[in-house]
């Protein structure tokens, strides 16, 4: 990899940085442009960032998991967000919502937070896999 | 304009079937990708031309001038998916060019009529090497 | 709530496998025991989703409770039923296997998430109602099959695997390129909402192209004349498993949706279509036999069997009578029991011999006289001898050939019978009959991994020979699932409401 010190140096700072604003994105998807399948890009692209930057082991060492274990979770998460409707008679992935105190809940964010890990992982997976050592 | 789409469509499906005809494995994937493209500008075409009725929200609600949103949904998860497969395409012809040095179909194939039983062969050296 | 829980069952099988074993990517010794229990769940659901099919007719499921022209509807009625539970049988009994001789390496390249994804692709595909979801999930079967294909990453297998990538690529854009059109002409993509106005378009002859691309990309996933030259490149690389799995359920999910389309969305037109139909389905049977006539090694004949035998699935959809199709589908349930075994036994054979070449191997009868009889089962039943499987399936694809008075067709498919029957007699005379080459045998494999090889090939050969010996049931079946077919109107009226059908 080129080796820049101002990209090694802000790396970290850009790394988080993207994972916020991906969060957010996330969360904002709920009713506005946005979404799991953003958020998750923009997530991934954090982590690509620091690869570049980093080497792919410090990237690797960053997530803790193997890529594919995002995947694996994000998969148990939309998976398991489609299970609720089942139980009132409704067909799978039939959506519930509950308004503690105004603030809209539904099992949707579960579903966007299974997609958003899925694409993590799954772009990261395949980039990692480019990148070489 | 949609016969300006159309030129556009086989414009584009020109090319690549020109690179299609390569022999080297990266210009056939740019070929993929162009080839691609132009079914998604098709199914755009076709979603603009049809006798749509809008889904699920009234006409008169949404006023004059309201595109169709199933085509562009489709048209996205096309190319979310064709991202997928290219990216993987992608990393098998890279995996071709650093372990044995070409992308060139031609040489590639050579490894279909191989001397020793390869199967064995080739996996046993692989497991050495790893 | 239990039937639209037993609708998703067989898609949510496997894939809490995938997203399980993929969560476990580092301990490959944990996926197996998942990923068998997962295809075990699968077949379970399957069978309950067939017995409910069965007795209450189609199941009907909107997903997201978003009603059926405009969201995803999961549709499966007893054809789809069928093709589940052959899948879920396969699915075990390849979960098995896959635990024999090179399971450590196999695992470690993650045999098993890809395998899950694979199986997810596959029962998707049967279950939807949906045009554009069909494409979504070829593309999951793909991707997981591109995954499986170059496990080993050797060069062979980067070769067959590039050529199966951009063939299938292409293939699919096709797909994509149809549904574009369709959706042009109809506005919609419901399948069953496609039956209902297509034979209103005006524009027939667009419906028609857009016909004719479907059939080019369903054809190219089922490997049909002319586009069947990836698959003898691509199959014989893959490990014995994987080859195995593909076998059986990859192109017959191209053949499940040429017979749902053609006798569904198009068969107002059928006249047109059927003639194409039965000369593609009599190429490819006879290009294929031919094929695996020129080949000495085990798994490029048993590819090229494949092709040859896809000609005779097609054969119901092309003359689309009653007896013709229940043919068909009888004689995809053999088939995919049966070539799915040879497969499996190739691998053993391997295991024994040291090799897939036939100049290679010899003696087998001598050492390995269990092997033997257990090839000949499959063996004998894909070239259709009575009282195996393969007979039943073949007497009911030439009694309708010879009722629908297609003379040509069904003189093509008892010849290619004959064929079949040379090439299994070339491996049985080679591998087993022939004195054995020199040269030390190879290492036995623990009594374990025995286990894990033979139980699915015992289990399956019985299976061949309980549907050749107890013809009835699945006959019956069979039947039921082509009536199913060919009343449009029920289907329709099933997933859209009766005031749809006409």
């Amino acid at each position: 990899m080129n080796d820049s010190l101002i990209l090694r140096t802000s790396a970290p700072l850009l790394l988080w940085l993207s994972i916020a604003v991906s969060v957010f994105v996330l969360l904002r998807g709920h009713n506005a442009p946005g979404g799991g399948f953003l958020g998750g890009l923009m997530g991934a692209g954090g982590v690509l960032l620091y690869a570049i930057a980093r080497g792919r082991v410090a990237a690797i060492r960053f997530l803790r998991l193997p890529p594919v274990a995002y995947c694996g979770i994000g998969l148990l998460a939309a998976l398991a967000s489609g299970l609720p409707g089942l139980l009132g008679e409704a067909p799978y992935l039939t959506h519930l919502w509950a308004f503690p105190a105004g603030l809209p809940l539904g099992t949707t964010i579960l579903f966007d937070l299974g997609v958003y890990l899925v694409v993590l992982g799954t772009i990261t997976a395949m980039f990692l896999a480019l990148v070489g050592d | 304009m949609e016969i300006l789409f159309a030129i556009a469509i086989g414009t584009v499906v020109t090319a690549s079937v020109y690179l299609f005809l390569s022999r080297d494995l990266l210009r056939g994937l740019l070929g993929f990708i162009l080839f691609g493209t132009a079914v998604n500008l098709a199914i755009l075409l076709a979603g603009r031309v049809g006798p749509m009725r809008p889904p699920l929200v009234d006409a008169a609600v949404l006023g004059a001038g309201a595109a169709n949103p199933l085509p562009q949904a489709l048209i996205l998860t096309a190319i979310v998916i064709g991202f997928g497969l290219t990216a993987f395409a992608l990393i098998l012809t890279l995996t071709a060019h650093r372990e044995f040095g070409t992308t060139s179909v031609e040489e590639l194939a050579e490894a279909e009529t191989p001397k020793v039983p390869a199967n064995t062969a080739a996996a046993a050296t692989r497991r050495e090497a790893a | 709530m239990t039937a639209q829980l037993l609708l998703v069952a067989p898609l949510l099988a496997p894939l809490l496998g995938a997203a399980l074993t993929a969560l476990l990517w580092r301990r490959p010794a944990v996926q197996r025991p998942i990923s068998l229990a997962a295809t075990v769940l699968l077949l379970g659901a399957a069978v309950g989703l067939l017995a409910h099919t069965a007795s209450h007719g189609t199941l009907v499921g909107a997903m997201g409770a978003w009603p059926a022209p405009f969201g995803i509807v999961l549709v499966v009625d007893v054809f789809s039923a069928i093709m589940l539970v052959i899948t879920g049988v396969m699915a075990v009994a390849v979960a098995l296997y896959a635990m024999g001789p090179g399971a450590a390496e196999r695992d470690r390249a993650g045999f098993h998430p890809l395998f899950q994804g694979l199986l997810l692709g596959v029962a998707g595909a049967f279950a939807t109602g949906d045009l554009f979801n069909l494409y979504v999930w070829f593309e999951v079967m793909l991707i997981a099959s591109f995954g499986l294909l170059v496990l080993d990453r050797t060069r062979e297998q980067i070769d067959g695997g590039l050529r199966y990538v951009l063939l299938n690529l292409v293939g699919t854009t096709f797909f994509l390129l149809a549904v574009g059109l369709l959706l042009g002409l109809t506005g919609t993509l419901n399948m069953a909402d496609l039956a209902r106005l297509a034979p209103d378009v005006d524009n027939q002859g667009a419906l028609a192209a857009a016909a004719m691309l479907l059939l080019v990309a369903f054809g190219a996933k089922a490997a049909v004349f002319p586009l069947f030259n990836w698959l003898p490149a691509a199959y014989h690389t893959a490990s014995m498993p994987v080859a195995a799995i593909f076998a059986a359920l990859l192109t017959k999910v191209g053949v499940y949706a040429i017979i749902r389309v053609f006798t569904l969305i198009f068969a107002h037109d059928a006249a047109f279509f059927g003639p194409i139909l039965a000369v593609v389905a009599m190429a490819t049977m006879v290009t294929g036999v031919f094929g695996a006539a020129a080949h000495y090694d085990v798994r490029r004949i048993l590819s090229f069997h494949i092709i040859s035998q896809i000609g005779y699935m097609l054969v119901g959809v092309a003359l689309m009578t009653p007896l013709a199709i229940a043919g068909s589908i009888l004689y995809v349930i053999h088939h995919i029991v049966v070539k799915a075994n040879l497969f499996l036994i190739a691998g053993a054979i391997r295991q024994a011999g040291g090799s897939f070449a036939l100049a290679r191997l010899g003696g087998l009868w001598v050492t390995r006289p269990l092997l033997g009889l257990l090839f000949l089962v499959p063996a004998l039943s894909l070239a259709g001898m009575p009282p195996l499987s393969g007979f039943w399936g073949k007497l009911a694809v030439v009694r309708a050939s010879l009722e629908a008075q297609s003379w040509v067709l069904a003189a093509v498919a008892l010849a290619v019978g004959v064929l079949t029957l040379f090439s299994m007699i070339k491996i049985w005379n080679e591998a087993f009959w022939k004195a054995a080459p020199a040269g030390p045998p190879p290492a036995p494999p623990t009594r374990s991994q025995r286990l894990a090889t033979f139980t699915p090939i015992v289990a399956l050969a019985a299976i061949t020979v309980t549907i050749g010996l107890w013809t009835e049931p699945f006959l019956a079946l069979s039947f039921q699932a082509a009536d199913g077919l060919l009343d449009r109107q029920a289907y329709i009226a099933a997933v859209l409401g009766p005031e749809a059908a006409r």
